[in-house]
Order: structure tokens, then sequence, then C-alpha cells
């Protein structure tokens, strides 16, 4: 990224150290292997699980959707610094738009299904992104629970909606090319795999995103704001973009999951579930991108083996998130790597090397 | 839609907002000295009408029963501010946010516990269970007329000593700049615990006022926090008198809309949010 | 347009901010003309923050106007004023901490030669950006910083990294809030050296506590006292001005 005619790499090589969004080799090889896991499934799966493989299996295409939402999340609350708690918003609104616009007796086509979850999605993004940002701090948390909570309700005092029940959704949508069947959607495994493939192109792409020059203003307002805009920035214009994005990204993540368990619920669109996901971030370690991914499945697996502990796993979980929070700050990618941490100037003294080779370094140029 | 019933919408609408103000000034206050998200507030109200059921159940007198949980609420919210918040002051809003939505789960399950999953209701109080006939054919439960008598009564305490107290002095500075008020010479630790237990107790008060005339179920804190902060977000953080406002707008929109504009009453409290982020980003009274 | 006392960078007249009943800023007008260094005395709270925070668009001004050239600035925001080429350093250290000296003023550089997608679009464009940065880094003498994180830095080079920044927009006029602020005598020599070299490129206008460098810098010295323009004139004025020694200097 650092082109330049000005600089001689030679003389200021790029530091071996910790900078932001990079990632050391190990990060790389946790997330290689959690993906060689998840790909080899259907082969190992029945040998250690037996009869219940396909109940993992499903337990597993859920993991890799809330992935999905909780890597959407990052993108707001770790890389841009905005902590909505009503991202559930957007994951409703992709479960809803897809079970209410599906034909009824037979399957939508993701041609059409796809663009339009993620234009609906944007416009509302768009929308109550521009109201929201109109706040700051504890204010912004506050506007986006409540708007968060807003389709939760339409939804449920809807009979188009179908009320608390929610609506049935009877195919998953067909991805063919004229007669030609591209995807099977309706076999679990290729819905898992699918799944898996939209996790990775979407990290892709937001790693692209955070290393690009855009990422670097996100970056920016991040740290601060203000200087951003007296620099000449019009960071809501950013701001926005990036939670248009996020938005859309959640959306896609709620209508898999819609397609997965065949109904939307208003439990998809409720504030506890903002509340979970925002957990998977943090759990995972915010800002990291790879982090949401492994705080995704932290969570579920604690869920998982707390529900069958005890009825009462809800109140396991308040604990664990409690715990969490006071011991473990930055989450699990901050046992893998050491980013740059905003935090009260910590000042270091100058190494007296890059001092003396600053005589040098002036003659070259 | 005629004159009677308008006027029995009416006061229920203000009936509801005035409940609301009591839950949405700890909130706001709390917001505005303190600097900290409480997503656990919501909790305190629904704690507040189970303690006012169990006790009232027990005891088979509700004014006891308030008598008797109010010390109780106060004490749980005490504990909570010792053993967690105290820890978070310092940290962002994310740590806030999470710390307190655990606390929710655990909250929420503990009354699971302790009192199942059921719907329970409060008897009115013998005291206050006749109607009262305003005209010749319109009556109203007296204890709901009660219950804003007494709202009215606090918030005018609560004006009171905003307007005229040191204390309330104190607290009007720091919804402004709150470093000044450490530059007074104030104990911050207790006037924050102080500020916090107000708050719960204000609350919990609320959920036990609000017990006969609601139904007592799970989750009921939720909705009521969700409620308290667009009451919040339109009045302004901080400002007690933004609170009873937008209280009472909401309260009113909230009994009106699905009357009135049936299509949209799910919707209407977030028009309004969105009508006033629009016009006055940082609430009506900020 | 050639800089001329007619035709100054940046005027303000009858400039006035009331917070509630506290005038911070009272009926201000001052020229600042090209290449020079425009300094602004005053004992605290005498409103000289509050001057730069109008100027800079940070805060809208209760009455007056502020023109940049001919153009009138006054009632634009921020953003839209430092694209025209005002760029500011705070009092506090405002930087971005968790990137690299090189970063931070990429940052800067960018926004004023065609912004994100300029960048995207033109790999030419994109270099010019960097060694934009890279030059004025140069210019402050980090360049041996040029990939430390800027919270990795002593206060004085994150204090440099500030000027750095504002250097890196390529503005027309420079307004930098007590830039030796909590410098050490060594570190604070620097600046003002540095300083020194700028105003043959740039205008500035400075507030600054440090009586030395200021009387050493500056060639035109504004003097507020209570928000409101005690004398403004030429340093040897304002040096022997007994009115200014009563009441500042003296005390």
């Amino acid at each position: 990224m650092f082109k330049s005619t000005l600089l001689n790499p030679k003389v200021h090589p790029m530091p071996s150290g910790p900078l932001l969004h990079r990632y050391p080799l190990k990060v790389w090889i946790v997330m290689g292997l959690l993906i060689l896991v998840l790909l080899s499934y259907p082969l190992w799966g029945e040998f250690v699980f037996d009869r219940r493989a396909d109940f993992f299996l499903e337990k597993l295409t859920t993991i890799v959707i809330f992935a999905l939402f909780a890597l959407s999340l990052d993108l707001l609350v770790g890389i841009v610094g905005l902590v909505s708690l009503g991202h559930a918003l957007f994951f409703g609104l992709g479960a809803y738009t897809f079970a209410m616009t599906s034909p009824a007796f037979s399957p939508a086509s993701i041609w059409w299904m796809l663009p339009l979850v993620l234009g609906v999605s944007g416009c509302l993004a768009l929308i109550v992104g521009f109201l929201v940002m109109r706040t700051k701090g504890i204010f912004f948390i506050m506007t986006t629970l409540a708007f968060g909570q807003m389709l939760y309700f339409a939804v449920r005092q809807s009979r188009e909606a179908g009320g608390t029940d929610g609506l049935f959704i009877m195919f998953r949508p067909e991805v063919a090319i004229g007669d030609w069947m591209l995807i099977n959607l309706d076999n679990p495994v290729t819905f898992f795999y699918a799944a898996i493939c939209l996790l990775i192109l979407t990290f892709a792409f937001l790693r692209w995103l955070t290393l690009s020059y855009f990422g670097q203003v996100l970056d920016g307002i991040h740290d601060n704001e203000d200087r951003m805009r007296a620099l000449g920035y019009h960071t809501l214009h950013y701001k926005l973009t990036a939670y248009v994005l996020s938005g859309m990204i959640a959306a896609v993540a709620g209508m898999l999951s819609a397609m997965q368990y065949g109904f939307a619920n208003p439990s998809q669109a409720e504030w506890h579930l903002s509340g979970e996901v925002l957990m998977m971030v943090i759990l995972g370690g915010m800002g990291t991108l790879f982090g949401p991914i492994l705080g995704a499945f932290a969570y579920e697996l604690l869920h998982f083996s707390f529900e069958h502990l005890t009825t009462h796993w809800k109140l396991l979980m308040g604990v664990t998130i409690i715990v969490a929070v006071l011991v473990l700050p930055r989450g699990l990618a901050g046992l893998l790597i050491d980013p740059p941490r905003l935090s009260r100037s910590r000042v270091k003294p100058a190494s007296t090397e890059s001092r003396n080779t600053a005589d040098t370094s002036r003659e070259t140029l | 839609m005629d004159l009677t019933f308008f006027a029995i919408q009416m006061l229920n609408g203000v009936q509801y907002g005035l409940l609301l103000f009591l839950i949405a000034s700890g909130l706001t206050l709390v917001f505005g000295i303190m600097g900290i998200i409480n997503l656990a507030h919501g909790a305190m109200y629904m704690v507040g009408a189970y303690l006012a059921f169990d006790l009232t159940r027990r005891f088979g007198n509700f004014w006891l029963a308030i008598l008797c949980a109010l010390p109780i609420a106060i004490a749980l919210g005490l504990l909570i501010e010792r053993l967690f918040l105290d820890t978070l002051y310092k940290r962002d809003h994310l740590y806030q946010v999470l710390l307190t939505f655990g606390l929710i789960l655990a909250l929420n399950e503990l009354q699971m516990i302790i009192w199942g999953g059921d719907v329970h209701s409060v008897p009115v109080p013998e005291l206050f269970s006749g109607s009262i006939a305003l005209t010749d054919n319109l009556q109203y439960p007296i204890y709901r007329i009660f219950v804003s008598a007494v709202c009215l009564a606090l918030a005018g305490i609560i004006y009171w000593v905003i307007k005229h107290t040191r204390l309330g002095m104190i607290i009007r500075a720091g919804a402004v700049d709150r470093d000044m008020v450490e530059g007074l010479g104030i104990n911050i630790r207790s006037l924050f615990t102080l500020i916090f237990s107000v708050g719960v107790a204000l609350t919990a008060f609320a959920g036990m006022l609000a017990a006969p005339i609601t139904s007592i179920a799970p989750g009921m804190g939720d909705t009521v926090l969700i409620t308290c902060f667009v009451v919040v977000v339109v009045g302004g953080i901080g400002s007690i008198k933004g609170a009873f406002w937008g209280a009472l707008l909401i309260g009113i929109a909230d009994t009106f809309g699905p009357v009135l504009l049936p299509s949209l009453a799910s919707v209407l409290m977030y028009l309004i949010m969105a009508a006033v982020l629009l016009v006055k980003p940082r609430g009506l009274f900020a | 347009m050639t800089a001329s006392p007619e035709n100054p960078m940046l005027s303000t007249r009858n400039l006035t901010r009331r917070f509630g009943g506290l005038i911070a800023v009272n009926d201000v007008s001052i020229d600042v003309h090209e290449h020079q260094i425009h300094a602004i005395l005053g004992p605290n709270g005498a409103g000289k923050s509050t001057l730069i925070n109008l100027l800079s668009g940070e805060l809208p001004p209760s009455t007056g106007s502020i023109h940049l050239r001919q153009m009138a600035i006054h009632g634009k925001r921020a953003h839209q004023i430092a694209r025209l080429g005002v760029g500011r350093s705070h009092q506090k250290t405002n930087i971005f901490p968790r990137l690299t000296c090189l970063q931070n003023c990429e940052l800067a550089a960018r926004i004023n030669q065609g912004g994100v997608f300029s960048s995207w679009l033109s790999p030419t464009r994109a270099r010019a950006v960097t060694d934009t940065a890279v030059e004025t880094l140069e210019i402050c003498g980090l360049k041996d910083r040029i990939h430390t994180l800027a919270n990795d830095m002593s206060y004085g080079e994150q204090r440099q990294l500030q000027i750095a920044m504002v250097l890196a927009t390529k503005p027309r006029i420079m307004l930098l809030d007590e830039p030796m602020a909590g410098m050490g005598r060594e570190e604070s020599h620097k600046v003002t050296k540095l300083l020194a070299t700028l105003s043959s490129q740039y205008t500035l206008v400075l507030i600054e506590h440090d009586m030395d460098s200021v009387f050493a810098l500056a060639d035109v010295i504004t003097v507020m006292v209570d928000g409101a323009v005690l004398e403004t004139g030429p340093t040897s004025q304002i040096r022997s001005s007994e009115q200014v020694r009563d009441v500042y200097l003296g005390r």
C-alpha cells in the first residue's frame, strides 16, 4: 500500500511489529484450521457424532450464519467504533423480506431474492443510519437500540407478517441458470457449504475494505472523528456507507437463517439477539474481523453446553458474559495478536537506533 | 370517537406517561450524571412488580408489601452498583452495555427460577378498588387516579429537589459537565451511589405501583426499557423536564395510536423519535 | 492573487460568539496577510481558542463575518472550511494513535488530493498522496519515524506530527493552537525553527503562551483580553506598547 517515489524501503523498512489490521501468521493458521475442520465435517461428522451428525450439521450451519452476522457488526463496532445495539433489525429484516416475498407454492429465484434483500435492507439502513448518526456516545447506543426494536414490534402486531407466530417458508430459493440447477440449497450439506462460502467471501471483502484507502478513513474516524472533520472529511458519508454495508451483510445472514429454519420469527428481530451478537463480537475480539468469527463459535458452544447442563442456562450465560467482559476485554483475538490500542498515550522514549539513521537517510534523498 | 371515550383515553395516556416518567427519570439521571448506560434498569421495574406481587400474597396487604419491597429493591440496586458498575465507571460504554446486558439475562432467569413463567396479577387494594363517576356516564377506576396523583407528587418532589437544593444544583451541573462536579469538591463516589439508588428506587416503585393494573409477566422489563429509551431520546439526556414531557408525549401517543392510526400504532413511537432526531438531535429539552 | 494590505488572506469583521450570557469573543476584527505569522496573545480565558474554533468552523459565530480571500466562510461547516484550505491543529494532541506517522499524514493529504475515490481510481494519484505525506514528515523532522505508530512516539514528536498533518493538507492558511504546549525547551526550540521556515511559504495564525517564541516568530501580534482585541500591530509595536504591558505582560 505504501507506494511512494520518495520512500526508500531499504532505508525505512516496514517494521515487523504489530500494526493495525496486521495479522501474525498464527491467526492465518488458526483460521485455516477452523475452515478445514468445517469443510471436512461431512467426512468425519458421522464417525464422531454417529446418528446425531445431521443435528450437528444444522448446528454448525447456524453458527456459520451467526459468524456472518457478527462479522457485519464488527465493521461498525470494531472498525468504525460505532456501538450499535440494534443490529437484529437488519437480521430480522433479511429474514422477513425473504419470508414475505417468497412465493407460496414454488421456490423463489436467488437472482432476484438476493438483490431484493440487499436493496430493502440497504434502503432502511440508509434511513435509520442517517437518523442515528445525528447522535453520539450513549445517545447513539440508545437510539440504535430503540430503532432496533421497531421491526420487532411491527411484525408482532402485523397480520401480514404472521404476528407472534412468524411466517413459514416452504421452499428455499433456487440457484439456477435457465433449467440448470447450479446449487441445490435443499441439501443440508450444500447449504452448509454455501453458508461457509458466503462467510469467506464476506470476510475477504471486509478485509480488503479495511486495508483500502476507505478503511484508512474508517480507522481515522474510530480514533478521532473531530480531527478527521478538521482535516476536511465529511465523516457522516463514510460512517453511513459502513452502516449500510453492515446492514446489508446482516440482512443476508438473516435471510440465510430464515432459509435454514424455514420460518421468519419475531425473535430474529429482537434486541436480545442484538445483545448476543454484540457479545460474540466482544468475546472474539472487536476490530479484528477474524475475532468475531471465533466469537460466534465460542458463544454458541457455550450456549450449547449450558443448555445441556441446566434449563436455567440463561443465568449461566449472563454470568459468563459478565465475567468475560471483566476478564477478557480484548477477547479471544487478544490472545493471538497484540493490535495497537487506543490508549491514553503511553509514551515510550524514542529509540536511539532510529535517531542515528536520521542523518544518513536525509542524504539519500 | 365521542368525548367520553376521548377523556378516558386521555386519562389512561396521562397515567401511563406519568408511570413512564418515574422509570425514565431514574434512567436519565444515571445517564446524565454518571455517564453510564444501564440496560438493567428495566429489569428493576420487573423486580419491583414481582416483589409487590410476592409480598402482597404473603402479607395480604399491598401497602405493607410496598413498604417492605422498597428497601429490598434499593439494596439490590446498591449491590449491583458496588459489585459491577464500580469497575465500569472508567471503561467504555460498550462494556457497560455488555455487562448490564449480562445482568438482564441473569435477573430475568432468576425471576424465572423464583417466580416461574406464569402471568400473575395483584388485586387492586381495597381502599381504591372502586370507580369514580367523573360525569354521568364516565366511570374511571380510582386506583389509576391514585397512581397518577402519586407520580405527579413524586415528579413535583424531584422537580423541587433539582431546582431548589444543593444536590439539585450539583445534578444540574453534572448533566452539563461532569468534570465540573469534581471541581466543586464533592465526593463523586457517594454522589453516584446516591443517584443510582434513587434511580433504582424510582423504577422499582413504578413497578410496584403498576402491579395492580398490569399483568406481571416475564420480560415485562424489556418492553418498558425500550419505551423509556425512546422517552429519554425524545426528552434529552440528563433532563428531568425532558423526561417528564417526553414520557407524557409517548404515553399519550401510545394510548391513542391504536385507536386513531391502527396501521401505524406499532411504529408511532419511532416516528416521533425520528422526527425529534431530525429537528433536535440532542432531544427536545437538552 | 498577490499579498497586499487591501487583500488579506483571512479577515474577520465584528466577530462575536456568545455562550449563554458569556461573551467569549467580542467584536473581533483582524486581518491576516499572506506569508505572515500572525500571533494571538492573551491571558487564559481571553477567547483565543474560541476565536480559532470560529475561524475553522468548529463553532458558528453568533454575529460577524469571516472571509477567506473574498469568500465568506462563516456559517460553513468545519469539513467544508478545511477543504477550502484552512488547516488547523488543536491545543490537545490530536492525532490518530493507532496509525503510523505516514498513515496519519496520508489521511491528511488524501482528502485534499481528490479523496478516497481518486486514490482508488488512479495509482498515480495515490502515490502522489504518499509522496506528500513523506515530504511533510521530512520537513517536520519525522522522516525516521515514518512507520512508527503515533501512539508509540514521545509527546514532542506527537506535537510535531500534528503540525505535519496540517502541512500535508497543503493549506492556504494554518491555524495553530499552542503548538508548543507542554514541550521541553529543546523540543520547543525545534518547533520554533520549523515554524520560522514555514512562514516563507505559508500563512500562519498562531496561539502561543511561550513569549520568547512569539516575539521571535511573529510578524503581527494581536493581543486579546476578555474576548476583545486590546491591540493589534507589528511585533515591535506590541513589544513597546504600554497598554499591553500594563494589562498582560505586567502580570
